[in-house]
């Protein structure tokens, strides 16, 4: 029973990270690669631990494997950010087909802040990015 | 059964191993290539897991979660290194 229990998880993780590396290879840019890996490759890696712990049936393993779990739940997204971050500074090509790019214009390229894009609003001046700004 | 399973999550973990190397090889910008291998990361760990299952030994956790914590560290450094004026096209 527990046989099955793990043989499942084992299988539906690693199916998780073959979808994930898929992702990595075939989408077309930066932040969909990184949508592709960073959940369902982190889930993948989960799902396996989680069977560690049941296959194992201990204690101290289950706490190890349950701590792995929650160190990549809170490293994941961070890393995340800061990579997809890094590569919007460095100017990372968007896809061909990117319809809204929310952060266009936004950010200061010399000291990293974001802008609301409503700053210029308090000196009785509406902006060109006054709402609702897009590239398309 | 399990041992059969085990094989098929060597075999599918090692696709996913192959495919994030091609990108890793292959992606135009160093972002690109840090989030390969973050995935390479990802999936070492899974290897690990299924390798204690295969050996039953418990203490390749242990191994895991230092190879989590130096992804999570690579990450962060790396990104630090392209966000502060590092290679901006590699």
């Amino acid at each position: 029973m527990i046989e099955i229990l793990v043989s499942v998880l084992l299988l539906v993780g690693a199916a998780f990270m073959v979808l994930a590396a898929i992702g990595v290879l075939r989408l077309p840019d930066l932040p969909t690669r990184m949508h592709a890996t960073t959940k369902a490759g982190a889930l993948g890696a989960m799902m396996t631990m989680g069977g560690v712990a049941f296959y194992f049936g201990d204690s101290t393993v289950a706490a190890r494997a349950v701590a792995i779990v929650i160190f990549i739940f809170l490293t994941a997204p961070i890393a995340a950010h800061v990579i997809g971050r890094a590569g919007y500074f460095t100017g990372a090509k968007l896809w061909a087909g990117t319809i809204k790019d929310e952060l266009q214009e936004r950010y200061d390229p010399v000291t990293h802040k974001l802008n609301s894009g409503l700053e210029e609003l308090k000196h009785g001046q509406p902006t060109r990015t006054g709402k609702g700004t897009s590239n398309q | 059964m399990l041992n059969v399973v085990i094989n098929i999550v060597y075999l599918m973990l090692s696709l996913a191993l192959l495919f994030a190397f091609i990108r890793l090889t292959r992606g135009p910008s160093l972002p690109d290539r840090v989030v390969a291998l973050e995935l390479i990361a990802s999936i070492v760990v899974g290897y690990v897991g299924v390798h204690a299952i295969d050996t039953g030994v418990a203490s390749f956790l242990d191994v895991a979660i230092v190879i989590a914590l130096t992804a999570f560290l690579a990450a962060i450094g790396f990104a630090r290194f392209v966000e502060r004026g590092g290679v901006k096209n590699d």
